[in-house]
């Protein structure tokens, strides 16, 4: 199992209903599945993604993450899932307080762009950082921003989000010893 | 390929000949009661299965036709040797597999194939009702079909499934019987008409209504509206196609090599139309047009409508929508995924790629089949 889609299947409690934006191919949902018998629902708005989360049984929305949840009551998921799109989505303060809105709890992983790699190429050869977890030239990159550990936590204060558990993965695991310059990603469970 | 050659080869990867039949019930002193009011009976319906239906009567499918279509859905018709309208989805190994499930296609009440309708003979005069027959609903077609339904002893659908209209009977069968089904599959549907679909509707029916030989609906003494008809069918399949279809189907070709400079059809579309037209006319009831775009103009599950009372549904909906499709957009397939998920319904949709316009979910067969395969194998996931 990948390190955060193992970090996710731990916070999340057996049966829970559980919303993925941006679910991909459905392999983390299919795992909350097997291991929590959670009741999931993603949204993905590739089409041969879907086709598989289909054919493994789940139930998955063609959208983009933006324009569906306004839809959805208050408190309808216990949690709301954004792992690895935070830097792909447009408006990413909405998709946080909707999340917020309409899931108990909200988990955000990212890639943090702080990471001492990252730092290092910027610094040293002057070039946008290419990593394990940031793997794209700019010119095909589907990022359209980038963030820091340190720029998160930043913002939920801002925004009085309470980060209740935070969790840094660096290249062999999780960490916990100056996180924004060594961590490559980060998952934060927060609540209103 | 000549005819014969093809009915060979659809003989091989199809369920083969097929026989109708007829299932009558609502017999009086107990005919079937209607929205409008008004009563009928008794009430035959017409009627194809597919496939076995197992011991505990679990993997049961009724699939729901559109406007024009019938319960002809599979194989070959013992009748007129015809492949069935959805032949490409069901059968041995397709998409509804008739090894695993039992396949149930009725005609619509109102229609003109078999079912009871406007051309149908009143038992009162022992002349056709024309229009002395009731105005029907899309909730009077599902009424009816629960009948049929059981009449074979179904508690519980496996999965009821449509498109356009036939879609609109699937959601019915989902507001109106939450619990006698497992899962939906509405495909290229609405909640309800728009006031486009409305008009276009009206127009098909003034089409009808302005040809002399309708006759107030009493013509079968004298034979159909046939122009009138054909017209109205003409209108439709405008709406069936999308620009681009048209363009790569026809484009501005020319029947004959030059333009004629009079009013006849010198282009490819023209005679396309006057053919789909006249056609349609040897096959299908003018009334049963009529009454059948009335229902569909009735037609509205939308806000508070759609499985009333109920806050959460267990029905799994699958909902299929085609980019093209303009007659019945996208948008009205988002929103039945928006009403169902304030009823915290676990639902699929797909907004599927086609250049066919509305005519997709007949023809667009390989990604609906795909999706549809998939989304039954999986009934039983939690």
């Amino acid at each position: 199992m990948k390190p955060d889609h193992q970090i996710i299947t731990d916070i999340i409690h057996e049966g829970a209903h559980v919303l993925d934006l941006g679910c991909g191919n459905g392999e983390l949902l299919s795992l909350l599945r097997r291991h929590k018998k959670a009741l999931v629902q993603g949204i993905e708005l590739d089409e041969e993604q879907m086709h598989t989360c289909v054919e493994n049984g789940l139930t998955v929305l063609q959208g983009d993450i933006e324009s569906g949840l306004a839809d959805y009551p208050d408190q309808s998921f216990d949690y709301v899932i954004l792992n690895q799109i935070m830097q792909e989505i447009k408006k990413a303060d909405y998709v946080i307080q909707e999340s917020l809105r309409l899931g108990h709890k909200v988990i955000v992983g990212f890639p943090n762009f702080a990471h001492l790699s990252a730092r290092w190429t910027l610094f040293f050869s002057g070039k946008t950082p290419i990593n394990e977890a940031l793997p794209y030239y700019w010119f095909e990159t589907p990022n359209i921003r980038f963030l820091t550990i340190s720029d998160f936590i930043d913002y939920c204060k801002k925004k009085n989000i309470h980060i209740e558990q935070r969790y840094y993965l660096g290249k062999k695991g999780r960490i916990s010893f100056l996180p924004n310059l060594f961590a490559q990603n980060a998952i934060f469970v927060l609540t209103k | 390929m000549d005819i014969t050659k093809k009915i060979e080869q659809l003989k091989k990867d199809s369920l083969g000949v097929i026989h109708t039949q007829y299932f009558t019930f609502a017999e009086p002193p107990h005919p079937l009661q209607l929205k409008s009011g008004r009563s009928i009976g008794p009430v035959t319906i017409a009627y194809e299965t597919y496939g076995k239906l197992n011991a505990a009567k679990s993997n049961a499918i009724l699939v729901c036709h559109a406007l024009s279509g019938d319960a002809h859905a599979a194989g070959i018709s013992a009748d007129d040797k015809t492949p069935g309208w959805w032949d490409g989805l069901i059968g041995p190994g397709k998409a509804l597999d008739t090894h695993q499930y039992f396949v149930i296609c009725s005609n619509v009440i109102g229609g003109c194939k078999g079912s009871t309708g406007p051309s149908s003979i009143n038992p009162e005069t022992g002349k056709p009702y024309a229009l002395d027959f009731p105005m029907i609903t899309i909730a009077d077609m599902v009424e009816a079909q629960r009948h049929l339904i059981d009449f074979f002893g179904i508690e519980k659908l496996l999965c009821v499934i449509g498109g356009s209209m036939g879609g609109m009977q699937t959601l019915q069968w989902a507001s109106a019987y939450p619990d006698r089904v497992l899962s939906a599959i509405p495909i290229a549907t609405a909640l309800k008409h728009s006031p486009q679909q409305i008009a276009f509707n009206e127009v098909i029916r003034q089409s009808i209504m302005a040809d002399p030989a309708w006759r107030k609906g009493f013509y079968y003494e004298h034979g159909q509206p046939e122009n009138g008809l054909a017209v109205a069918r003409m209108i439709g399949h405008i709406t069936f196609m999308s620009d681009q279809s048209m363009e790569e189907k026809f484009s501005r070709r020319l029947k004959n090599d030059n333009l004629s400079f009079e009013f006849t059809d010198d282009f490819e579309v023209e005679g396309y139309l006057r053919y789909r037209g006249y056609n349609f006319v040897k096959r299908f009831d003018a009334n049963s047009y009529l009454y059948i775009t009335k229902a569909l103009d009735y037609f509205d599950l939308s806000g508070a409508h759609f499985i009333p009372d109920v806050k959460i549904t267990s029905v799994r909906f699958l909902i299929i929508s085609f980019k093209t499709d303009w007659l019945y957009p996208s948008y009205q397939s988002q929103e039945i995924v928006r009403v169902l998920k304030r009823k915290h319904a676990f639902t699929t949709y797909f907004d599927l790629i086609s250049t066919y316009g509305h005519d997709a979910f007949l023809i667009e067969i390989d990604d609906e089949s795909r999706l549809i395969k998939n989304f039954l194998a999986n009934l039983h996931q939690p």
